[in-house]
């Protein structure tokens, strides 16, 4: 896709900055893979990135791919828009918690805000929102 | 004990009046400084005596406050970066500079148009508006429309009620409570309009489980504290008459990790919890000594969560805790006496200083504690930063 065709797409949320860790990252989830950091040493997994493991201290580590299956951890309902462009409300920002252990923020792409529940079973989906930038969101189910 | 229990004292509060629509018309700068006179005027020092400052996290620099209060030989000056946790934790910088004689007179300023000032940067600064919190929030939340405080914290609410089967009532309790007392002071923006739980449950979901009335107010004013050492607050009460307020225990804390509220291994887990005996252990003092305590209150489900983590019950037990009024004048434990962020005015928490030092000097008219000897004020920050002070009167 061009730029052209990312005007075109109509895309008008805010996006990641694509820059060291984090352009990983998000590099790994364009090619639809939710990867995460795992330490070489202690084997912990971690998110968001961080060059040393908070562990023990290594700085050895590489993205390991995620099973992409996780629970809701914790939503909230946005009823207010507390930012100019997500004037699209009510909508939940959840919080997923990999099998892995990484929780991470995103939304549910099959379920509205009021049917969520903590503990509910979800797994990974891939949105190519620009031709830069894929979003990992979920749907329910195992 | 302790080598720094009870070795500095507030010897003067100030504030300007808090207001919200017009706004106030002038500065953030300009009110700090009201602040700051009223505070010095208070202690009975003169501004040439001040030469330590902590300076503010926002709206002037330390530098513009010391030019325009005429402090010619500024010996100490220093910020804490904890957002709303920082009134209260420069309590504890003051404490160490005074302690130490880096400095003998430390003025503390904090304030803000809340009201008009943010009235305005929601149309001109959208920049601004998106990450006010770092690049964890503006890279992995802000993307799902994730970005201010009540939707990061209502996250920690909705955790907590599955958690504990905390209710709606239980926040609403706490928002009833602080309105209720904002009826007995005069510079409380929500005087006059009092509150009942059916309003309460009524009011408009914001980010839920939060609603609009589980929110702190947007207010402009401001406030500021001095703090000195024992002998010359001693000195000074002979001349004000205001008793000299000890800060005898204080103590800061971090959430970890601090920029990802989503990762904590425990997501109750702040920087309260971290501080809180730390700064009782400062005091010789625990939770069950207090009169009364000024909880930073941004949101009700704050309020909750830092009585649980301050100790004045277990974690899961707060709804206990604040029910059938137990939290009002009169209760077990009557929590933001003034009303608070929520009924007072959002002067990120330094009100709440104020307020427990009037109550400590017992000169909080209608609504003060009585007998009041202990007081526990706490500060939050974006995030979950923590902050605890112990004040008394001797
Ligand atoms: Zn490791």
């Amino acid at each position: 896709m061009t730029d052209t065709a990312t005007a075109e797409s109509g895309y008008h949320l805010p996006l990641p900055r694509l820059r060291g860790l984090t352009a990983q990252w998000y590099d790994w989830i364009k090619q639809h893979e939710l990867r995460f950091q795992r330490c070489d040493h202690c084997e912990r997994w971690r998110h968001v990135p961080r060059e040393v493991c908070p562990g023990c201290g290594s700085v050895d580590w590489a993205w390991q791919p995620s099973s992409g299956k996780g629970r809701i951890y914790s939503w909230t309902t946005v009823y207010r828009s507390l930012h100019p462009d997500f004037q699209d409300t009510p909508y939940a920002a959840v919080v997923v918690e990999l099998e892995e252990g990484p929780r991470v923020m995103t939304w549910i792409v099959d379920r509205g805000p009021d049917d969520l529940e903590i503990d509910m079973p979800v797994r990974v989906v891939y949105d190519d929102v620009t031709p830069e930038v894929t979003l990992a969101k979920f749907r329910a189910g195992d | 004990m302790h080598m720094l229990r009870d070795q500095a004292c507030i010897v003067g509060v100030g504030e300007t009046p808090y207001c919200r629509a017009p706004g106030s018309g002038v500065t953030d700068l300009n009110l700090m400084l009201r602040a700051s006179l009223a505070a010095v005027a208070d202690s009975g020092l003169e501004l040439s005596d001040i030469d330590g400052l902590m300076t503010p996290i926002f709206g002037a620099s330390g530098d513009e406050l010391a030019a325009n209060l005429g402090i010619e030989n500024l010996r100490y000056a220093a910020q804490v970066n904890m957002g709303g946790a920082s009134p209260v934790s420069s309590l504890q910088s003051a404490l160490m500079a005074v302690y130490t004689g880096v400095a003998n007179n430390v003025l503390i300023p904090i304030g803000w148009n809340g009201y008009s000032g943010m009235r305005a940067r929601d149309v001109s600064e959208a920049a601004a508006v998106a990450s006010p919190m770092g690049p964890t929030v503006q890279d992995y939340y802000l993307p799902f429309g994730c970005n201010a405080p009540p939707q990061f914290y209502s996250l920690m609410a909705r955790r907590h009620m599955h958690e504990y089967d905390t209710s709606p009532e239980t926040l609403g309790a706490i928002a009833v409570a602080s309105r209720k007392h904002a009826q007995l002071n005069d510079n409380a923006v929500m005087r006059g309009r009092p509150l009942s739980m059916q309003d309460y449950l009524d009011s408009p979901w914001i980010s839920e489980p939060y609603r609009l009335l589980d929110c702190c107010l947007e207010t402009d004013g401001a406030a500021a504290v001095v703090v000195s050492s024992p002998d010359r607050a001693k000195a000074l009460a002979g001349k004000t008459g205001h008793q000299p307020v000890y800060i005898s225990g204080v103590a800061e804390g971090h959430p970890y990790p601090a920029d990802d509220i989503t990762n904590r291994p425990n997501i109750f887990t702040v920087g309260l919890t971290h501080a809180a005996p730390k700064a009782y252990e400062m005091a010789g003092l625990g939770p069950e000594d207090a009169d009364f305590a000024e909880i930073y209150d941004c949101f009700t489900f704050e309020v909750l969560q830092q009585l649980e983590e301050a100790g004045f019950c277990k974690r899961g037990e707060g709804a206990a805790f604040v029910r059938d009024g137990a939290i009002e004048l009169g209760g077990r434990l009557p929590v933001n006496t003034h009303g608070g962020l929520m009924s007072e005015a959002h002067v990120i928490g330094m009100n709440h200083i104020v307020e427990a030092t009037r109550q400590l000097r017992h000169e909080a008219g209608a609504r003060q504690v009585d007998n009041a000897r202990v007081g526990v004020v706490t500060g939050w920050g974006d995030l979950g930063d923590g902050s605890l002070a112990v004040l008394t009167r001797k």
